[in-house]
């Protein structure tokens, strides 16, 4: 038995072809790129472009970090540090967090994990990036063209009647890459409907299958909801159409219902996928099964379900009325069970296992501990005593990071240096890709605790001046401080990994020893993904930590490392096949 | 370099410490439960890390009683928290009968407060100590939130409805007031100073139409800036050596050193108080101070009110002109018609609100404030 532990028991996998074609040098022309229906291709442009929208969201990040070490700011104007926040926010949002693990790793390993040759609807996968970056560039040229300043959440009347800046075409930019999200959220729910491999049941699948098809479902449900609220604003901003203000006879409390009806199931269209990638990670890397895979699989189900129905405790304050709260409430502690049970059951996972501790596993851990205190300190925000005080404080701010940096970005870091040799053939460096992880927890950690504590002092979200307030000051001085750490953080793996594309050394199928359909192609897979659809006859995560440690074991006594052995078995083991 | 750095808002309404209760509740399991898994996961990693001897013989990969015991027991501990958190919550929403109400509305960028026996303010909120206040409040335009940290009370103010908030204060002290909704430009500058008094001190206050010590009227506060002044060391109820006499002075002619003359009038009374030295009454010398620089147009409309006042009356002390002066000065609310004593707060009220800018916070420069700031700290 090699170190793909499935060989014996997947039978007709293709082995690596001999000529080395793969989707990235099969065709070097530009237009083979933008009119691709690769699934594998359309997940690359995506990673690029939204590295991109990332380091943008990341710079706009820096200057409200820079500007708030001082009580009355240095560098902004209030009306510009707004436009700046509202900046941070949408990109990061709308260009980031909803479309970085779904749209990239999902869009590239769908298919390889379920062992298909491409998406369900290959064009439309192709126009969902056009939409996408059609709505980019919406919401950029209003950014540039007078910028916005209503904030991401975009609270009515203020974004339709009263802001002066360019609210319009920056909603015009995020409802038409909404499409871009519907799009996806269909190609993986009929994807995984209908393109499974043979033998690739339903409970075989890889718990990230489960967690991108839970997105799917959120997204398409949610998604649209959104999308009309938007509409909304800009019939009311340009025409004047009475729906949300007051003064034309609307309802702005009927925008909050509408509008977080959308997004607070948007939350889990950031951190479903993100569970996923954290599962693959620790089951990888634990060498075992994740410990109850149905519950943890189920659970992404449940949060997908019960995400519909708490929108209300983001408005306890808001004027809905105090029964709604309470039921908001009571409904919002419940879907706290399913993430609480996900984080003992990867725990529970790492119990006999045989771990490594490579830089994947170290992100993987960091998520652990991250997102147990994101999730707790949603716990302080869904109680409804506890709410009156700490929401629009900092406290939500740093609960929301705790689990969209601390989570989702954590995660998806985690995921791309695992899937980084299938995605381009190469390996990055590893020590400096295992101490900059920790750099990650380390600095994350140092900007965001701070805010807890300054927002239970009450320090309000949003603020540009708090000269009336100086004993916030060291708070913000710290979160300074461990943001420029994170950011350096952030820097350096963008660095190795672009030199990994070229410098990096050849990836072989199976540098991790992984299990799963998308290690049993050759790295960079073919435009194809596998040569032969696979037949599927093992469990998923069909590890044996005994039997592994038995062979790590022996190759110890050979006086061989332990980690180059495992690549030497992994490279026989794909000889034996050829 | 920060001697003061506090980690807790201070506690100073009724809802404070059974807010604080809960949070250090969920403080402390949220602590708990991140260590179980620190610790398990560290444990776990370290025990079983490739290349260890741990047994990993026979592993468990689902465990019906082990997963229902990490749902369930979450799920209990959720309840509970929910329970007093809702408890808390009603009680915050639902105000007692007795509660006094006081208006807010809030607009860009401050706060207007309305008393209930009509003294308003701007940014700041006076209440006493140990009164229950229900807070009704609305929006001109956009939603703002009305937020007092150290009374954990939180409400959005909202166009088009009233929302509802109450509180009772237990501290005197001064306590920050933020908008915590984002409303615009100036955002972060929407709030200022939420004063608890001692009761006694605040019904002193709210009875003298918002100001610690009854109001003046225009004449009595120049009355009392008039003697502050020493201007009655010189000019008093008659002539003398050193200067004139100004009752009876309002309105007549007055002969000037090298024949000419002047009417008595305001232009005359400025001139005279802020440059004595352009018009000297015929038989005096120049010997007053100049104050041009020293009071400002405010002071010199008080003083003018106040000579006003002695001046048309017709002479000394002892003549039956001083004592209507008295009666102006001295009997106000008992002998005035109410619009009368209404038509004087409203004045005093709206100089007020020129004296009590500090308090204004939107329009203030950020620099300013915090100039300001700093030299009161070295004071």
């Amino acid at each position: 038995m090699s170190a793909i532990p499935a060989d014996p028991n997947v039978t007709a996998v293709s082995a690596t072809p001999r000529t080395e074609t793969n989707y990235l040098n099969a065709d070097w022309s530009i237009k083979s790129w933008l009119l691709t229906g690769d699934h594998k291709r359309i997940g690359i442009l995506y990673l690029v472009t939204v590295s991109f929208f990332f380091f943008l969201g990341s710079i706009a990040a820096g200057l409200i970090r820079y500007e708030l070490t001082a009580p009355a700011g240095f560098i902004l104007e209030s009306e510009t540090y707004n436009k700046v926040f509202s900046a941070h926010g949408i990109i990061m949002v709308f260009l980031f967090l909803i479309v970085a693990i779904p749209a990239i790793l999902g869009n590239f390993l769908l298919p390889l994990m379920i062992g298909a040759r491409d998406m369900a609807f290959p064009r439309l996968n192709l126009l969902s990036w056009y939409l996408f970056m059609i709505g980019g560039a919406c919401i950029m040229g209003g950014m540039i063209n007078g910028g916005v300043d209503s904030g991401w959440t975009f609270y009515v009347p203020y974004s339709s009647m009263y802001a002066n800046s360019n609210v319009t075409m920056v909603l015009t930019g995020i409802f038409i890459a909404g499409f871009s999200s519907i799009t996806t959220g269909i190609n993986f729910i009929v994807t995984t409907h209908k393109m499974r491999a043979p033998g690739m049941t339903w409970f075989r699948l890889p718990l990230m299958v489960w967690a991108l098809y839970a997105t799917g479902v959120v997204i398409i449900l949610g998604t649209p909801v959104v999308a009309v609220t938007l509409l909304c604003i800009i019939f009311e901003r340009v025409f004047h159409l009475p729906i949300f203000s007051a003064e034309l006879g609307g309802d702005p409390v009927l925008f909050q219902h509408l509008f977080w009806f959308y997004s607070h199931p948007a939350v889990y269209i950031m951190i479903l996928p993100a569970f996923g990638v954290q599962s693959e990670l620790i089951a990888n890397f634990a060498r075992k099964r994740v410990f109850g895979y149905h519950l943890i699989a189920f659970s992404s189900l449940a949060i997908a379900g019960l995400g519909f129905l708490v929108w209300g405790h983001h408005m306890f304050i808001s004027s809905e009325s105090m029964y709604q709260g309470v039921v908001f409430s009571l409904i919002s502690f419940l879907v706290a069970i399913p993430s609480a049970i996900k984080v003992f059951n990867w725990t529970a996972t790492l119990y006999k296992g045989n771990i490594r501790l490579q830089t994947p596993m170290i992100y993987a851990l960091g998520f652990i501990g991250l997102f147990t205190i994101g999730g707790l300190t949603g716990l302080f925000l869904g109680c409804l005593g506890t709410d009156v005080h700490l929401t629009n404080t900092y406290f939500i701010v740093a609960h929301f990071h705790y689990v969209m940096v601390g989570g989702a970005v954590t995660a998806f870091l985690g995921g791309l240096h695992y899937w980084w040799p299938k995605m381009t053939g190469r390996l990055y460096p590893e020590s400096i890709a295992k101490w900059n992880a920790v750099l990650v927890f380390i600095g994350f950690n140092l900007t965001f605790f701070p805010q807890f504590i300054v927002g239970f002092m009450g320090m309000p979200r949003r603020y540009h001046y708090y000269y009336f307030a100086p004993e916030f000051q060291p708070y913000h001085i710290m979160s300074t401080l461990g943001s420029t750490v994170l950011a350096l953080s952030f820097i350096i793996p963008g660095l190795y990994l672009t030199r990994s594309l070229t410098k990096g050394a050849k990836a072989s199928a199976n540098p991790w020893g992984a299990h799963g359909l998308e290690w049993e192609t050759s790295s960079p897979p073919p435009t194809s993904n596998f040569l032969q659809i696979p037949v599927v006859l093992d469990e998923v995560y069909d590890f044996d930590p005994v039997t592994e440690h038995e062979q790590d074991k022996a190759a110890q006594a050979l006086e061989v490392p332990s980690y180059l052995s495992n690549e030497a078995k992994s490279i026989e083991s794909e000889k034996e096949k050829r | 370099m920060f001697s003061n750095f506090p980690a807790t808002p201070p506690q100073a309404s009724s809802f404070s410490r059974e807010h604080d209760l809960i949070f250090y509740a969920l403080l402390a399991l949220t602590i708990i439960f991140t260590v179980m898994v620190g610790i398990g996961v560290i444990y776990f990693v370290i025990k079983y890390k490739r290349g260890s001897d741990a047994d990993r013989s026979r592993p468990i990969y689902e465990d019906a009683r082990l997963e229902t015991a990490w749902s369930v027991i979450p799920l209990i501990l959720a309840l509970i928290m929910f329970y007093f958190g809702t408890k808390l919550f009603i009680t915050m929403r639902v105000p007692p009968a007795d509660a006094q109400e006081i208006f807010v509305i809030g607009k860009q960028w401050m706060w207007h407060v309305q008393h209930s026996n009509g003294v308003r303010e701007n940014n700041t909120l006076h209440v006493p100590a140990g009164k229950p206040f229900k807070l009704t409040m609305i929006s001109q335009d956009v939603i703002h939130a009305f937020y007092i940290p150290a009374f954990r009370a939180q409400m959005h103010v909202v166009p088009g409805r009233y929302t509802t908030m109450w509180f009772t204060p237990t501290q005197p002290g001064k306590y920050h007031l933020f908008c915590s909704m984002y409303c615009g430009t100036q955002h972060s500058e929407m709030g200022g100073t939420v004063v608890v008094m001692e009761p006694r001190e605040w019904a002193n206050w709210i009875e003298n139409g918002g100001q610690s010590q009854a109001t003046l009227t225009l004449e009595q506060s120049g009355e009392r800036l008039y003697k502050q002044l020493a201007c009655n060391n010189c000019h008093g109820a008659e002539d003398n050596m050193r200067a004139p006499s100004l009752y009876g002075i309002w309105g007549k002619k007055r002969t000037l050193t090298g024949g000419r003359s002047v009417i008595a009038d305001q232009s005359y009374l400025r001139e005279s108080i802020l440059r004595p030295h352009n018009k000297i009454t015929n038989g005096y010398s120049n010997t007053m101070p100049v104050y041009d620089g020293q009071i400002n147009e405010e002071d010199v409309l008080k003083l003018m009110a106040y000579i006003k006042v002695i001046g048309s009356s017709v002479g000394g002390p002892s003549s039956s002109g001083t004592d209507t002066a008295a009666a102006v000065l001295n009997g106000t609310k008992g002998t005035m018609s109410p619009f009368a004593a209404n038509a004087i707060q409203y004045q005093n009220s709206s100089m007020r609100r020129v004296d009590s800018t500090p308090t204004t916070r939107s329009g203030e420069l950020a620099v300013n404030a915090i100039a300001a700031q700093q030299e009161a700290k070295g004071n």
